[in-house]
Parts: structure tokens; C-alpha cells; sequence
């Protein structure tokens, strides 16, 4: 097995050109345990940990964070806890401190697997995937981005630069159930932003279908009985009956399965309770009523 | 006997906590386990492992496996010199399946090669043609006519009837319920792994990590056809246990390599093997019925258990008597009926883990007594001390209780420990889904449960029990040194530390070397049943005071004087007058004595009544779990888990905390979260990432009150300590969320599903 060690982004994307069937290393918290387990047995690991601009993240010209797609879990939490709340709260629910230290957010979209934690948190801030290869660079915005399971957009040359998202301007959530109290892959998983600018929500479902998914029929009428009730500006009380009608569409855009760590049911009841849950703190947060955060 | 000399110099002695040897290797991982084991010249091997349940051998063709450049051997059961069959019970086990294989992981063929990738390589080269077999899964079936066959002999291990009273007794109140305990995995973190090295004579010397060298060594030698001084084992740093060590893995499949090859050769499971390498606790079907009078007071119990023994019987037999004798729990009741079976099935065998028998038993006594206390309206804490057992009560196999059964008293202790406080302010941390943030207090209610429970000590029903130590006391650099010389296994229990302490306080030297645990000495027995301390600390003992007997002996010969006895490492007169020091006594040479040592002996059971004095000795939990469950979710957070244990003579009080600390983890994640999950035969989370154990945030601080009471029968008055907490614990998380919930919940680990009832 080849180890190609590239020091800048150029030699790493020329690597990839020329061997496109070399796996990247970021963190290796997924490569690794498919080596070890005798999964894979990549002809070349392509190691990006030598790339310095990989783990730096930096403001855009737009002003949206573009978050190097080395960062890791660790430095979202501690870095950038304000400014992409949603995000950070899914690095906190990241397997152990040492996952966290290695683990990043562009092995997480790497991977693609509906149970990685950042998607629901990427998918709800609308995220966009910046992607590059030697024959350029292309912006995809992230809910394109999950092709499958356990597949992704990127082509056999490309390498994820970073993921470029805008700061909150708005409340985030993020809930995940698992059937322990730490280092424990979702069972099923909800991400949420309020957008009052655009008098928007995003959503994101993970471990419920085939692909991390929005929930974008839930998000539109949430944002729109907001509108209608004008709300947004004066701040009010949600109606009754709101949220948990949210939460019953957010459930009914996803479509998940029985598996030893869920049954669907469980799955699609979680989702319904997390979002009517989650859009009750991000819209109290909303109103100044609560300024309680994730501790 | 002896009397027993306490010294008042030496420190590190019984009762006092000295730090374990092992322990600050192990703390900073320089400690070296069985997986760090290694040779300059060894090869690896492989273990190629049956894809089914249940299947007929037709062909195996190693040619291409043989062909692999690098490998060295390719072994099948065909290449096995003695007898293929291995067992602890029952021989009941092919150290390499012969035509038929029972269970998928069993182990069907061995590849030794230069490179474990090598050897996988090769091993997935071997071509084995199956003829699948209709599978026996559910145990429920097993006795029925027309099952699948899983052995010769028909599909059940063991069955146990136990009688007693009246045979067909009546009660005012009656409640009764079926209960189900999931498929713990011991899930010890040291892989299965260890070093066979061939000696070039025929015979080896295998290091290994286990729980009874000996045990190991004759099952080992049969397979192999050898003599037992040509099969010497060692024992090598052992990651856990649990029970799961007690039958063998590697240690047959090594051994066979290695002289095969002639060269040295090591295994290691990786984690995915190791959940197919190795015995699991019985799943449990349980049927139990009480009936008392209004008061509260029992009049009868009846009890049926199912255990599913898998596809050999491990120590299935021994797992069903106890689920048997002491299936209905620490409760005075003058009416049983308690019928216990272990079956055959196409199922992961399952054998020893820590409760053994017990745990799975407790779940539903416990259950049901809280349902008999609320049928009453009674307080559930006080109907366990009514019932509990007293010193001097008949248990159920009409045994006397000679010794402390302060039932009601450990009930009534972790009921006054202070109760956490209610919660405050939202902190994520303190909540049912921790940071993962699926509420701020939500759907949360909290729930208070109780337990109780006692446990056999060491081995029963007849068992010759028995351990050695050899100890020799001798100068090194002019001062008194004593060695302990025992093959009982260290599994991290801190076994070592005790040998150490029993020296001190009985020899008065301070400095005690532990020799390496090996098969150059006799049986140790089993480091199981929660009896080291007990029958193996009774052996150090025992040994240690025939050394001083011959020590004093010695004195007195050289300086013509009786009466006199040791005092630290002083040798004084019968009027307390130093007379010489040790040293001078032992100039000439040091004092070695091995000792065999027994505890009483234990009677086999009646087989139509179950009456019988069947255990040596009990011991006694309590537990009081508090929970926060989201009922809405059907997530739990254990607030609080606090304990109170008899342990009779806390030897090393750390240790017996830390036993304490470990089991009631262990119950609770069976309770909340631990199982392997087996559909028609197959394991389908053979990983740590879907078999979940709890971690540091999943269990709560603890309160532990320890007793002491001294079992007079029991060297120091120690008690075993090591299992009840096990037991106890999970029956009170239990019972907490049942308590939170209002919800049955018939059936452990309770599943999310199940508290929300989605
Ligand atoms: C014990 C443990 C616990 C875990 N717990 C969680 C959890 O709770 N939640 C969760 O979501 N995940 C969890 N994971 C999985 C893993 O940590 C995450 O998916 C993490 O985000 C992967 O990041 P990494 O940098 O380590 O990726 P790597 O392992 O380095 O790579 C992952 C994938 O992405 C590809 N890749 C990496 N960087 C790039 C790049 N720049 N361009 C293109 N492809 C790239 C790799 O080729 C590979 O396919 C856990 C893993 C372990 C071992």
C-alpha cells in the first residue's frame, strides 16, 4: 500500500489526479477502523493531515465561515460554538474527546454515512460542499452532496477543500437519540436553524433514509404559518399545536429502516418528538424568552 | 490449627488497601497483556470460523490456503493427534468441528502463516463445502418432538426440580409474571490471545490469558495427546474475564500450530472474533409466581427458568443449578416449586459470567416482589425485610444459613443513604441523552427501584474445591523475604495484592514476591465464583502458617527454648522477650511448605427434591437505583446507584469498592443496554460500536456502604465479593424505570422501544 504524504494542496489534488483510486486520510477515525477490520485494502492512502490550509478555517468574501474540511470536532466546539451553534452542537454529540480531536467534518461528508452527525447540522445551516480537483474548483450545496448510502458527489479526482457555511443569524439545534449517554452512533438524528432574515427554516434528518435528508416540506410550512401569523417580527408565542405539527411532518420525510440499533418506528416517533422539541427551544430562543444553549 | 499471628510492624497487611503491583503499569499502558505477547520467531495463526448455525461438513479443500506463499500450516480436525473434544462439563466440544459445525464462529480450520494478514489471506482461501442443516433457535422449542436435533444425546443439558413444603399451596394474594433477559457479552477488553512454544521435545509451553490454568492444561493435553508435563501453560496478562475465560479459545488451536510448525506461535482475536470466541451469559426465559398473605408475608414461590445453553454445554449444568437453588432469591419461603432447564441450540454457546445463574433469576423475583408489594400497597423496601433471609433460616434447598444474612439490614441501609438531590438548573450532562440534547427536562420523570440479592461462593454441589499455594520464606540481601507461589489466575481482581497481604500479615516480612502464575505448581482452581480470596487466600494462609510452624520448629531446635512465637520479624518467648530475628533463624537456609486447602465441602442436591446442602457460602446485596427517564423517548439517565454488601472481611477495602464500582456497572448495562442480538443463529452486532457498554457518563457516582461481618466458617471471615453487586444492580435500574414509567417492562436490556412502547 502506497502512503502519499502531500505538503500543499496542489501536490494533494495532482496526487488524486494521478491515483484516483487513492483513499484521503484526514482524522482516519473512519479509515482507519475500515483497515483494521480488513474492509478495505486501498492501493494508496492519501494522507491530507500535511496540507496546512485543510485545517484552517477563515471568513469568505460573502462573509460565510469557510471551515477547512481538516477542522476538527474538537476546534468546532471551542472555536466556533457562537458563530455555527448547530454545527458545534453535533461535534459535541461526536463519539469520545479523542474521536473529537481527530475526527473532522470533511471525513464526516467523506464517509457519508446517514448516521454521521454533521449532516442534520450542515443540512439545516444549508451548507455548501467545496470541492476541487486539478481541474478546478465547484461549489455543491450539501443536501446534493449525499448521492446514497455511504456515497457522495465527489468524482474519483476530487478532494473536499472545505464546507462554506453562513454564521447563525438565527437559533440552531441539534438532538440526536442513541441508546447510551455518549460514544454512540445515532439512532436517529434532527438538526435545526432559524433563518429569520429570510424568514426561513432548515432542517436535516440523519440515520432515517438512505441519505442524510432536509425535511424541506416541514421546514416550508413552519417558516410559512410563522409568516402568515407574522410572527417572525413580533416574536409571539408559537400556536398551539405548531411545533407538533411540525414535528409530524419533519417524520413524515424521513424513511427509515429496522436495524439492531432501531426499529423504523422508533425512528420515525423520535424524529416527530426531537423536532417538535427542538422547535420550541429554537423559537423560545428566538423570543429572548430563554436564552438557555446546550451547556 | 494454628493461631493466627497478627503482626503490628509490618504494614501492607490484611484490611489495609497497599497499591496493587499491576496497577500503575496498567494505568499508563506499559502493562504487558497476552495480545503484547512475542517471540522472535514466531508465526501467526488464524482461526476460520463456520458462516452457519447449523451445517453438515461435506469437503474441506486447503489446497489453495496452502499455497499462499508465507503460510506454514493449514490444520482441520482431521489433524488433531488426540481426542477432539474439549469441555468443562460436558466434553462436549471439538477442538475443531468434525462434520458437523452448531453455531456460526465455529472454528472449522487453523492457518498458521509469517503475517496475521497472511494467515487471513490463506484461511479465506480454504474451500469448506456445507450442507446447511435446518437450525434450532428458539429454546422454547427445543424439547419439543420434532426440534432439531443440536446433539446425539437430545437437546437438554441439565434440568433441576426443586420441592419443598407443600405441593400444592394455596395464598390469599397471588402475582405472578413472565420475564426475559437478553444475551450479555462479558465484553473484557483483552482479546483472547496468547503464545504457544513448541520445546522442541514434543511438548510446549503455552502463555495464555485465562481464569484456571489447570482447568485448561487437561483439556488441553487430551486434545493433543499429551502427558500434562509436556503441556506447561503460564499465564499471561489477562484483560478481563468475567467469566468469558473460562472455556477455551485460542489455547488448543496455538498449541496444535505450534507443534504442527515447530515454531513458536501466537493468536490474538480482534474484537469482531473475540464475540465469537468466547461463551456469553444464557438468555433466560423466566415464569414465577408467589403467593403470600395479607400481611406481606410469603407462603410460596414457584418458579420456571429456561436457560439457552447454545450449541455446547460450557458449564451450562453448574449455571442452571445455581439459577436453580437460588433462583427465588434471599427470601424465607416455606413452599417452592422452582424447575430450571438448560438447553441445547444452533445459538452462541453461553456459559460462566459473573452472577452466573443468579442475574437472570433476579430480574424476576425482583420484579415480581415489587408487584407483589403494590398489589398490597405495601412499602416495597419493607417487604423484602420481612422476607428476607435471617441467620439460621432454610434456604430453599433446606440448607442452613450459618453465617450473616442481613437481608433486611442492606435493604434498609441503601433505603436511608441520602437521595440526589432533584434537579436544578438544566445541564445537559445530568440528563437522560446527555449533550446530545433531546431534552431540557421534557418528558422526564424520575423513578426510585430496589434490589436485592445473594450469591453462592466458590464451587458447589460437591465440587472438590480446592486450591494451592506454596510459600517459601527465605534471606535476600540479610533480610526475610517470602514468595507465594499459586496458580490462581490474576484477572485484574487484584488477586496478587491479597497473596501479598495474607504473607505480611502471617509471615511479618514486608516484602513479598509474587512468583509467576504457572502450571509448576498445583491447581489454583478457577478464578471464578467470586472465590480466590476465599479458597485461594485460605491456601496462602494455610501455607504461610505451616512455613512458621517449621520456622518456629527451627527456633526452637537452635535456641533450645519452647513457647515461642513471631512478631513482625521478631521471634519472641512466651513472655513476650525478643529471643533472635527471623534472619537469624533462616541463616541456614530458607522455609518452603505447599499447601493444599479445602473449604467445607458442599452435597450434591437430591435429584427429585432439589434439598441439599449445595453451597458453601452467601453472600448478600442491596441495591437502590435512581433513574431519570424521558418517557417520552424512552431514554434513561442513572442519577444514582448505591450499595450496601456484606463482604465479611474487607481483606483489601479499595479492591472490594472496586469490585463493587465494576459489578454494578456491569448490571446496569445489562439492564439498560448490553446484547448481543442473535436472529436465526446470527450474531448481528459483534462490535463495540453496536454492542454498547456503559461509559464514564453513563454510570453515576456512587455510594457504597460496606459490612463486616465475619463468616466464622471462612478464612478471616472473608466473603466472596465479586458477584453479588452484579446482580443486584440491574434489577434495581429496573425496577427504577418501571418505577418512572408506570410500564411493566418484562424484558432486559430495556430497549427505548419498549419504555415508549413504539
Ligand atoms: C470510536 C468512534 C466513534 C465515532 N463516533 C461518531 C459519532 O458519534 N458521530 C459521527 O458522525 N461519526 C462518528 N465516528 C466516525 C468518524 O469519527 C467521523 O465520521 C469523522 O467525521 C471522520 O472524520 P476523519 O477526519 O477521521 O475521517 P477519515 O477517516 O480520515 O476519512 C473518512 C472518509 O472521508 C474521506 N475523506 C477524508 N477527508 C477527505 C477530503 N478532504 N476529501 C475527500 N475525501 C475525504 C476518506 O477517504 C474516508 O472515506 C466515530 C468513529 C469512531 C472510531
Amino acid at each position: 500500500m502506497d502512503f502519499l504524504t502531500p505538503t500543499t494542496w496542489a501536490d494533494a489534488l495532482a496526487a488524486k489526479a494521478e491515483q484516483p483510486d487513492a483513499v484521503p486520510v484526514s482524522g482516519g477515525t473512519d479509515v482507519m477502523v475500515e483497515i483494521n477490520f480488513d474492509r478495505r485494502r486501498p492501493p494508496a492512502l492519501l494522507d491530507l493531515t500535511r496540507v496546512p490550509d485543510l485545517r484552517e478555517w477563515t471568513h469568505d468574501d460573502d462573509g460565510r465561515v469557510r471551515l477547512g474540511a481538516g477542522v476538527t470536532y474538537a476546534r468546532i466546539i471551542t472555536e466556533l460554538g457562537r458563530t455555527l451553534p448547530g454545527l458545534a452542537m453535533a461535534a459535541r454529540t461526536v463519539g469520545s474527546p479523542q474521536i473529537r480531536h481527530r475526527g473532522t467534518v470533511g471525513g464526516n461528508l467523506g464517509a457519508a454515512s446517514p448516521a454521521g452527525d454533521s449532516h442534520p447540522a450542515l443540512l439545516a445551516a444549508d451548507a455548501v460542499v467545496e470541492v476541487a480537483s486539478v481541474r478546478g474548483t465547484r461549489q455543491v450545496p450539501v443536501a446534493e452532496f449525499y448521492t446514497g448510502v455511504k456515497r457522495n458527489a465527489l468524482a474519483p479526482d476530487e478532494l473536499i477543500a472545505a464546507v462554506l457555511l453562513a454564521p447563525a443569524t438565527g437559533p440552531q439545534q441539534f438532538c440526536k437519540i442513541g441508546t447510551r449517554n455518549a460514544m454512540v452512533i445515532s439512532v436517529s438524528a434532527f438538526g435545526l436553524a432559524l433563518h429569520p432574515g429570510r424568514r426561513a427554516v432548515g432542517t436535516g434528518i440523519g440515520s432515517a433514509a438512505p441519505t442524510p435528508r432536509p425535511a424541506d416540506e416541514a421546514a416550508a410550512f413552519l417558516a410559512g404559518e410563522l409568516d402568515a401569523a407574522g410572527l417572525w417580527e413580533s416574536r409571539g408565542p408559537l400556536p398551539e399545536g405548531l411545533a407538533a405539527e411540525f414535528g409530524h411532518r419533519v417524520r413524515a420525510a424521513a424513511a427509515p429502516i429496522d436495524d439492531v440499533r432501531g426499529t423504523a418506528a422508533y425512528r420515525l416517533h423520535t424524529l416527530s418528538v426531537m423536532a417538535r422539541r427542538a422547535a420550541t427551544w429554537a423559537w423560545d430562543e428566538h423570543r429572548g424568552a430563554d436564552a438557555r444553549r446546550a451547556a | 490449627m494454628t493461631t493466627t499471628e497478627t503482626s503490628t510492624r509490618t504494614s501492607g497487611g490484611i484490611g489495609e488497601s497497599p497499591l496493587r503491583p499491576d496497577g500503575r503499569l496498567k494505568v499508563t499502558g506499559r502493562f504487558a497483556y497476552s495480545s503484547d505477547l512475542w517471540h522472535e520467531d514466531m508465526v501467526w495463526g488464524v482461526t476460520l470460523r463456520s458462516p452457519h448455525p447449523h451445517a453438515r461438513i461435506v469437503a474441506i479443500d486447503t489446497t489453495a490456503a496452502l499455497a499462499v506463499p508465507g503460510v506454514d500450516a493449514v490444520l482441520t480436525a482431521a489433524d488433531v493427534p488426540g481426542r477432539n473434544a474439549t469441555g468443562l462439563e460436558h466434553q462436549d466440544t471439538p477442538a475443531l468441528a468434525d462434520e458437523v459445525v452448531r453455531y456460526e464462529g465455529e472454528p472449522v480450520a487453523l492457518v498458521a502463516a509469517d503475517h496475521p494478514e497472511t494467515a487471513r489471506r490463506a484461511a479465506a482461501r480454504i474451500v469448506v463445502t456445507y450442507e446447511e442443516l435446518p437450525a434450532l433457535t428458539d429454546p422454547r422449542r427445543a424439547l419439543d418432538e420434532d426440534a432439531p436435533q443440536v446433539h446425539a444425546q437430545g437437546n437438554l443439558v441439565r434440568e433441576m426440580h426443586i420441592r419443598r413444603g407443600d405441593p400444592e399451596p394455596t395464598a390469599p394474594v397471588v402475582v405472578s409474571l413472565e420475564f426475559e433477559v437478553g444475551m450479555q457479552d462479558q465484553a473484557f477488553l483483552g482479546p483472547e490471545s496468547g503464545l504457544a512454544i513448541p520445546d522442541g521435545e514434543g511438548g510446549l509451553d503455552l502463555h495464555v490469558a485465562t481464569q484456571w490454568l489447570h482447568v485448561d492444561q487437561q483439556q488441553i493435553q487430551g486434545v493433543l495427546g499429551l502427558g500434562p508435563e509436556q503441556v506447561r501453560l503460564h499465564l499471561a496478562g489477562v484483560g478481563g474475564a468475567f467469566g468469558g475465560r473460562e472455556d477455551l479459545s485460542m489455547h488448543v488451536h496455538a498449541s496444535l500450530l505450534a507443534l504442527h510448525t515447530g515454531r513458536p506461535v501466537k493468536m490474538s482475536y480482534s474484537r469482531e472474533e473475540s464475540f465469537f470466541g468466547h461463551v456469553h451469559r444464557h438468555p433466560a426465559w423466566l415464569r414465577y409466581e408467589f403467593g403470600a398473605d395479607h400481611d406481606g408475608r410469603l407462603r410460596y414461590a414457584s418458579a420456571d427458568i429456561l436457560f439457552d445453553g447454545g450449541a455446547y454445554a460450557s458449564s451450562t449444568g453448574a449455571v442452571v443449578g445455581n439459577g436453580g437453588t437460588l433462583g427465588l432469591g434471599p427470601y424465607a419461603i416455606p413452599n417452592v416449586r422452582v424447575d430450571a432447564r438448560g438447553v441445547y441450540t444452533n445459538n452462541p454457546p453461553c456459559g460462566a459470567m459473573r452472577g452466573f445463574g443468579c442475574v437472570q433469576a433476579a430480574f424476576a423475583h425482583e420484579a415480581l416482589m415489587d408487584e407483589l408489594a403494590d398489589r398490597l400497597g405495601m412499602d416495597r423496601v419493607a417487604i423484602r425485610a420481612l422476607n428476607g433471609m435471617r441467620e439460621g433460616d432454610r434456604n430453599i434447598t433446606g440448607q442452613v444459613i450459618d453465617s450473616a444474612a442481613p437481608v433486611a439490614e442492606l435493604i434498609g441501609i441503601v433505603r436511608d443513604l441520602p437521595l440526589p438531590a432533584p434537579r436544578a438548573e438544566v445541564d445537559l450532562r445530568e440528563l437522560p441523552g446527555g449533550v446530545s440534547n433531546t431534552t431540557h427536562g421534557e418528558g422526564v420523570v424520575r423513578g426510585v427501584g430496589y434490589a436485592v440479592t445473594y450469591k453462592n461462593v466458590g464451587f458447589s454441589e460437591g465440587f472438590d474445591d480446592y486450591s494451592t499455594a506454596r510459600v517459601r520464606l527465605e534471606l535476600t540481601g540479610g533480610e526475610p523475604v517470602a514468595t507465594v507461589h499459586t496458580a490462581a489466575a490474576e484477572v485484574g481482581q487484584g488477586l496478587i495484592t491479597v497473596e501479598q497481604q495474607i504473607c505480611r500479615t502471617e509471615l511479618g516480612v514486608e516484602r513479598v514476591v509474587v512468583h509467576p502464575k504457572d502450571t509448576t505448581v498445583g491447581s489454583g482452581g478457577s478464578t471464578s465464583a467470586s472465590r480466590q480470596t476465599y479458597v485461594t487466600g485460605g491456601a496462602v494462609k494455610a501455607a504461610c502458617e505451616a512455613v512458621r510452624t517449621t520456622v518456629l520448629a527451627r527456633a526452637t531446635e537452635l535456641l533450645g527454648r519452647t513457647g515461642l512465637h513471631l512478631d513482625g520479624d521478631k521471634v519472641v518467648s512466651a513472655t513476650g522477650e525478643v529471643v533472635a530475628g527471623l534472619a537469624e533463624v533462616l541463616a541456614d537456609g530458607g522455609v518452603e511448605e505447599t499447601v493444599e486447602w479445602r473449604h467445607r465441602p458442599t452435597h450434591p442436591i437430591d435429584p427429585e427434591t432439589g434439598q441439599g446442602d449445595a453451597h458453601v457460602q452467601y453472600a448478600f446485596s442491596a441495591h437502590r437505583a435512581v433513574v431519570d427517564v424521558d418517557v417520552e423517548l424512552g431514554l434513561v439517565k442513572v442519577v444514582a446507584l448505591d450499595t450496601a454488601q456484606d463482604v465479611g472481611k474487607a481483606i483489601n477495602p479499595d479492591a472490594v469498592v472496586g469490585q463493587i464500582h465494576g459489578g454494578s456497572a456491569q448490571g446496569m448495562g445489562l439492564a439498560l443496554m448490553e446484547e448481543i442480538v442473535v436472529t436465526d443463529g446470527h450474531v448481528r452486532n459483534p462490535s463495540f460500536t453496536d454492542y454498547l457498554i456503559p461509559t464514564i457518563l453513563d454510570m453515576p457516582p456512587m455510594q457504597v456502604e460496606v459490612l463486616e461481618y465475619a463468616d466464622p466458617h471462612a478464612p478471616y471471615g472473608v466473603r466472596g465479593v465479586g458477584e453479588p453487586p452484579t446482580i443486584s444492580s440491574g434489577p434495581a435500574v429496573a425496577a427504577a424505570v418501571r418505577a418512572a414509567t408506570g410500564k411493566a417492562l418484562r424484558r432486559v436490556p430495556l430497549r427505548p422501544e419498549a419504555i415508549t412502547g413504539v
